[in-house]
């Protein structure tokens, strides 16, 4: 089987902060990380690959993106494709399904494709369903799990929003919103980051990928970010320290009455 | 119209015929034939698998834009109740289409969901348009899609609201790709700017804001946060156009299917964390899944719901469809109350949008008093069961 599984590059959002000065954000020295929820897809991936089965990872994004991608190989990916071009700048959320569903057309024969749950710089967790919408197949949102993989046949634990279902898909598909793998991301040892550098790579621009130039980058986008700021400061709070911990249940309630919380 | 049957390739099937939701495909002679009762929603084209169905929409950016008029949202019912995130948007609705002197509508989407028109025209929606089907009990993103895009294609709305649930974040971005649509999702803030939608979202973690507008397509569409939006009063409406829409489901033709609903709600009162009022939720902190049970009795009193950090999930103390967060749900209760919970970005961006956020937490160094309206540093196992009967007393004198 073939699996394609999309990755971002994104700044470690912990980090990025805006300027008051100027109310635009402030990108130096804010590290760029593989999104860690591509990084879960890519676990799942690895986690129902049978021998012979190939997983290749895709990535839009500007040259240094070859990083996460190198991650990606380091961690057990087959082959990567690095789609970047000036023209893919400034895409939104359609333009960047448009991009990667030209990709995986190209790449062609595909039986799963995987998506993160959203990409941590902007959550939007739209990219998922949108490419699958333009491939024409189904897709799962939500996915906790793949529990079982047989012929072209998946059966998906899917969270709902009061537990879970399993659902059963016929391939292809395409998955989004794997969370459960591990707590945190796990680096890839050493032994397997030398060798990442030997997997095949490539960069595809937008010539590699045809279409219209129209539906690419800024001039593919259909929605427009028009300002960004920081959100409104919390009020200061208060804080009940060093008393009792009934004289503490006290205050907070007299405080609570009085703001009329309670 | 621009659908077209490849006579070479189709065989009469009849896949296409079952899948259309509007009966607009008749096998005539073995070939497929579209009628004029087609509303481009390509529901036939994913079905066909000799792919003997070509669709081109014509780009809605070159399209006179006046032509769509109206403020939809599309209604989410679940297990024979309209969700309050519903009445929500409806809310919203009505303030925008004010401003724009356009009508509030509503879509009501699913099985025997005619019994809820009252309570949205009683709201004050102006138009409703109810597709309604047994087959569309359930939520199935293949049937809600494509009947939605074709009602979109037809009747042309200006703006279309969803909510940002689960299954309202599975279905836009697939109707709004499908359309070639611009979508914002999880949106805080809607308001109209020089004739436009002007939607405000968080974004990188909730450490930025960000205003976003579609100034090319029609409609106009966006995913709401729940919770968020101050729900439509009830003041007898006169006057609700109700607009049947016939539709047909397959659900033969279904390529996902359902095969078991495990329901593991925690939250004794049954309400989903995202809709809950009031929310207490518990982390690391809290130290083992016996001592939810503490919480539980707080949230008892105070009729919310339980909610949880990543790492009490994670530990098994509690479901995770109670997880709150970056990678679990998004809420915006009236009052949060976080119970051993340090407040990580991942947790904070879940929660941050709360009115009021109380923290309890051992550790006065914790992110989360940063947040905090207000705070005890103290032990939750002491604080929680006084607070819990501090309040249930309190309470009972009101
Ligand atoms: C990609 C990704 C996604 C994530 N998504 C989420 C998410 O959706 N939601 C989420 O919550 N996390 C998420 N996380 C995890 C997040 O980074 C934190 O690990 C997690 O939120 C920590 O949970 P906690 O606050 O309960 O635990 P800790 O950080 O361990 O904090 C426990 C707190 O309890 C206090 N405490 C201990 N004992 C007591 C006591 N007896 N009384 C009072 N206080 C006490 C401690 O002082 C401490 O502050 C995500 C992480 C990643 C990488
Ligand atoms: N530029 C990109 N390159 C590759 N995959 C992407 C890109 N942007 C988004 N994705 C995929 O789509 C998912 C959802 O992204 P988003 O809709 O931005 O939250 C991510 O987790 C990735 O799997």
């Amino acid at each position: 089987m073939k699996f394609i599984v999309c990755v971002k590059q994104v700044p470690d959002t912990t980090e990025v902060k805006i300027d008051p000065e100027t109310n635009t954000l402030i990108r130096e020295g804010v590290p760029s990380i593989l999104n860690p929820f591509d990084q879960f897809a890519l676990e799942e991936a690895i986690k129902i690959r049978q021998e012979g089965d190939e997983i290749i990872v895709i990535s839009m994004g500007p040259p240094q993106a070859k990083k996460a991608l190198l991650k990606c190989l380091a961690l057990g990916a087959d082959k990567a494709i690095l789609l970047s071009d000036k023209a893919f700048a400034g895409a939104d959320t359609w333009a960047t399904s448009y991009t990667l569903t030209q990709c995986i057309r190209k790449i062609g024969d595909f039986n799963i494709v995987f998506c993160g749950l959203q990409a941590i710089d902007g959550d939007t967790a739209q990219v998922g369903p949108e490419i699958a919408a333009q491939l024409g197949i189904p897709q799962i949102t939500y996915v906790e799990s793949i529990e079982k993989l047989e012929g072209k046949k998946l059966e998906a634990k899917v969270q709902t929003d009061d537990g879970y279902k399993i659902v059963e898909a016929k391939l292809p598909v395409l998955i989004t919103g794997i969370t459960s793998s591990s707590f945190e991301p796990t680096n890839p040892p050493m032994m397997s980051i030398m060798k990442a550098n030997k997997k095949p790579f490539s960069t595809w621009t937008i010539d590699d990928l045809g279409g219209s130039s129209d539906n690419y980058g800024l001039n593919g986008s259909l929605t427009e970010v028009i300002k960004v700021y920081s959100p409104p400061a919390r009020q200061q709070g208060v804080v009940i320290e060093d008393e009792k911990p009934d004289a503490a249940v006290l205050k907070l309630i007299e405080l609570l009455s009085k703001d009329k919380v309670i | 119209m621009s659908i077209t049957v490849d006579k070479e390739k189709c065989t009469g099937c009849g896949l296409c015929e079952k899948a259309c939701p509007f009966g607009a495909i008749k096998i005539v002679e073995k070939i497929a034939v579209i009628g004029d009762e087609c509303t481009l929603c390509g529901a036939c084209v994913d079905q066909c698998n000799l792919k003997a169905i070509s669709l081109q929409r014509k780009k809605l950016k070159d399209v006179d834009l006046s032509q769509y008029q109206d403020v939809w949202i599309v209604a989410e019912i679940k297990d024979g109740k309209v969700r309050n995130v519903s009445f929500e948007l409806l809310g919203k609705a009505i303030e925008l289409a004010d401003e724009l002197m356009q009508d509030p509508c509503v879509l009501l989407i699913g099985n025997n969901v005619t019994k809820f028109t009252q309570d949205f025209s009683n709201r004050g929606a102006k138009k409703i348009y109810i597709a309604e089907n047994e087959d569309l009990k359930d939520y199935h993103t293949e049937t809600y899609s494509s009947v939605i895009t074709g009602i979109i294609s037809k009747y042309k709305p200006n703006i279309v609201l969803y909510p940002a649930t689960i299954s309202g974040r599975d279905l836009a971005p697939r109707i709004a790709a499908t359309l070639e649509l611009g979508l914002t999702a999880d949106c805080t803030g809607l308001s109209i700017k020089d004739g436009l939608l002007l939607q405000t979202r968080p974004a990188f973690g909730g450490n930025i804001m960000a205003d976003i507008i579609c100034p090319i397509t029609r409609p106009q569409m966006a995913t709401v946060r729940p919770n968020v939006m101050e729900m439509a009063s009830a003041n007898d409406n006169e006057n609700t156009k109700i607009i049947e829409i016939p539709v047909n489901v397959d659900l033969q033709g279904l390529k996902i299917k359902t095969k078991e609903i495990i329901s593991a709600s925690s939250s004794e009162c049954g309400i989903p964390v995202c809709e809950a009022d009031i929310i207490v939720s518990g982390g690391r902190g809290v130290g083992c899944q016996e001592n939810f049970k503490i919480l539980e009795d707080l949230a008892n009193v105070l009729k919310g719901a339980v909610g949880a950090s990543r790492a009490a999930v994670d530990l098994g103390w509690i479901p995770k469809s109670q997880q709150v967060g970056q990678s679990g749900t998004t809420v915006s209760p009236r009052i949060y109350i976080a119970c051993g919970i340090s407040g990580t970005i991942q947790h904070l961006v879940g929660m941050k949008s709360s009115d009021i956020i109380i923290a309890i937490n051992k550790d006065p160094e914790a992110p989360i008093f940063n947040v905090a309206n207000y705070g005890i540093v103290g032990d939750l196992c002491e604080v929680v069961p006084l607070l819990t009967e501090a309040l249930k007393k309190r309470l009972s004198e009101n």
